[in-house]
């Protein structure tokens, strides 16, 4: 299934800029998100996984037309081949693309969440039905939203997303504050989304659960996405993916040897003008200077001169 | 159960309240160089010096402060506040007439500031940046650092002098038998003190508001809102009203102490009956049981206006509800 129609939702060289304000009335454009492209196709997840800090909110929000005012955004972002600008969004929100955010902060404190859940477009009947598919019980309609546990609350925005069987889901950290169970449920919802036909773009930074769910995984870092691959490479190990980062990643796992590299993500004002992730690189040379373009690698993605 | 246990404590704190503040205006006014018996009797008196020993000792003025005090709260328990040297009638009475003129006053400038500070403040926040948002910001900005007795005194020279629309001062026209004055003219004197205490209080209603929208405007639970496909209109009136208007309507309840100062500056000001010229006029006159009536009055006044305040966040937010239930 994968690829070999046209893809639900296409991202191409994204950048996200903030103008900001520095020292008085001089102006700066901080790049936060460089050279960005991204598919994902029906009934697929992709997880972006990264970092605190590294940009990935940016991302799911850049893609839905949501960023502030003073954000600089350019690039192309299509849905089903088309483009899917701030029109488009508003005609397509709420029934066939659905945002899940990151927390119960994105429901108003003031509304019963039933009537949160429907929204405009929503029935009665609909909400009761995903309630019950999602074991809310009825009082739960009644309730607000902070009355939700943190498993409710997380529930409870899926069925907001479900409430029209979208064609593609936009997935914001669904899993922090969930116990291990509660986050494999949450994973298991969206592997059922996919399977009936949804793309589903899942922002993450727990590669661990990304790993059981994910068709594919896109390794984010500094703003970009550094390789690209099959989940069956990432849960193959270190030798089967493409970028020193991965595999950084996936030593740091503590199922595997559980040691971190040295150094930090560099910052969006400062960063290297090569390899973005070449200051903490074992295998740094002459070739990581100057931009890397994204290659394709043995079946992945990557932005490595090394990678083979 | 527990609320109206709440409602108790609530009730306890109040009469504690009302019990200090009688006793710092006590104080104050038995340590200012006012003398009971000398705003009584006036300084050109020709009463003999043993019939004043006599008058102060009757009214029990050589007792030490805190039995004289005792002697006022016991009096006033059985409601007798005293007799106004003033206007020559029991305390309550004066406040009782007066009070009328100022509720009156109060209560229109108190919702016209409130709905018309809302509606402003409301389509401010919506137009945030444009053309009205800053004339509007600059207005507020200019009437809550001016002081209200300045404020109803350019009312006064455009309105009354100038154009002469309104009468210059007063609750009824001058030289007219109380049986002919009607309802209209009553209304008539009414209108300049209203718009200048609503003036002096809406501001704070219309900053508040816009920056409140501003605020809920940008939240994560509106950017939510839209990717559920909301347009703008379905956001204001679903999400951003609701979460303002409550906080608008408690900070409205819990500006009566702004409200009682701006009605008495402005009372003044119209030479407006009410309490708020009383207050001036027992100042001056040395009428201390007046004063004492009048600052229980307040505090009684102000604090209500905080009670209601408390009690609706409990009604109308249920985050606080849950707490007390």
């Amino acid at each position: 299934m994968k690829g070999k129609k046209a893809p639900v939702l296409q991202v191409n060289d994204l950048v996200v800029a903030f103008s900001m304000y520095q020292r008085g009335f001089h102006k700066k454009n901080l790049e936060v998100i460089h050279a960005l492209s991204l598919e994902v196709g029906a009934g697929e997840i992709v997880a972006v996984v990264g970092s605190s800090g590294s940009g990935k909110s940016i991302l799911a929000h850049a893609v839905l037309n949501l960023l502030p005012k003073n954000a600089v955004c350019s690039g192309d972002i299509l849905y089903k081949g088309e483009s899917l600008d701030s029109k488009k969004c508003k005609q397509l929100f709420g029934r066939e693309i659905a945002f899940i955010p990151q927390s119960i902060d994105y429901l108003d404190p003031l509304m019963k969440v039933g009537e949160q859940v429907q929204g405009v477009y929503g029935t009665k009947e609909r909400q009761r039905e995903l309630f019950e598919k999602y074991q809310l019980s009825q009082e739960t309609e009644n309730k607000y939203p902070f009355q939700l546990s943190g498993g409710m609350a997380r529930r409870t925005l899926i069925s907001g997303a479900m409430m029209h069987h979208p064609d593609l889901i936009i997935a914001d950290e669904p899993t922090p504050g969930l116990d291990l169970d509660m986050a494999m449920e949450t994973l298991k919802h969206f592997r059922d989304f996919a399977d009936q036909g949804t793309a589903v773009l899942m922002i993450t930074h727990d590669i661990d659960l990304a790993l059981n769910v994910a068709d594919r995984v896109a390794v984010f870092y500094a703003g970009t996405i550094l390789e690209e691959a099959p989940t069956a490479d990432f849960i193959a190990g270190k030798e089967a993916v493409r970028h020193p980062y991965s595999k950084a990643l996936i030593d740091a796992l503590p199922q595997n040897s559980f040691t971190p590299i040295a150094g930090t993500q560099p910052y969006a004002g400062n960063l290297p003008s090569g390899c973005l992730f070449a200051d903490r690189c074992i295998y740094r040379d002459e070739k990581c200077v100057g931009e890397q373009k994204m290659r394709d690698v043995s079946g992945g993605k990557v932005r490595c001169a090394h990678a083979t | 159960m527990r609320k109206k246990k709440k409602f108790l404590l609530e009730f306890l704190r109040m009469l504690l309240l009302l019990f200090l503040v009688c006793l710092f205006a006590f104080i104050l006014i038995a340590k200012s160089p006012i003398d009971p018996l000398v705003s009584y009797i006036g300084t050109n008196s020709t009463l003999s010096v043993e019939a004043k020993k006599q008058i102060a000792e009757y009214w029990g003025l050589n007792d030490p402060l805190p039995q004289r005090f005792l002697t006022w709260v016991v009096n006033l328990l059985h409601g007798d506040m005293g007799t106004s040297i003033t206007y020559k009638k029991p305390v309550i009475q004066v406040i009782m007439e007066r009070f009328s003129y100022s509720a009156i006053l109060m209560l229109l400038a108190w919702l016209f500031s409130g709905i018309f500070g809302f509606i402003i403040g409301t389509i401010c926040g919506i137009r945030q940046g444009g053309i009205f948002d800053r004339i509007v910001k600059f207005f507020c900005l200019t009437m809550k650092s001016a002081p209200t007795f300045w404020l109803g005194l350019m009312f006064l020279v455009i309105f009354a002098v100038k154009l002469g629309l309104f009468p210059i001062g007063m609750a009824v026209p001058m030289g007219k038998l109380a049986s002919e004055i009607t309802l209209a003219d009553r209304i008539h004197h009414l209108i300049l003190p209203v718009v200048t205490l609503t003036v002096a209080n809406i501001s704070e209603v219309v900053l508040y508001t816009r920056q409140r929208l501003i605020e809920i405007i940008n939240s994560d639970f509106v950017l939510y809102a839209r990717t559920r496909g909301e347009n703008e209109r379905q956001i204001i009136t679903r999400h951003v009203l609701r979460n303002i208007a409550l906080p608008a309507i408690t900070l409205q309840f819990a500006s009566f102490s702004e409200l009682f100062g701006g009605m008495a500056l402005a009372e003044n000001v119209f030479a407006y009956p009410g309490i708020g010229t009383a207050t001036t006029a027992a100042a001056l006159n040395g009428d201390a049981p007046l004063l004492m009536g009048i600052a229980l009055l307040s505090a009684i006044f102000v604090f209500s206006g905080n009670l209601i305040a408390n009690l609706l966040y409990g009604v109308f937010d249920p985050r606080i509800r849950e707490d007390e239930a």
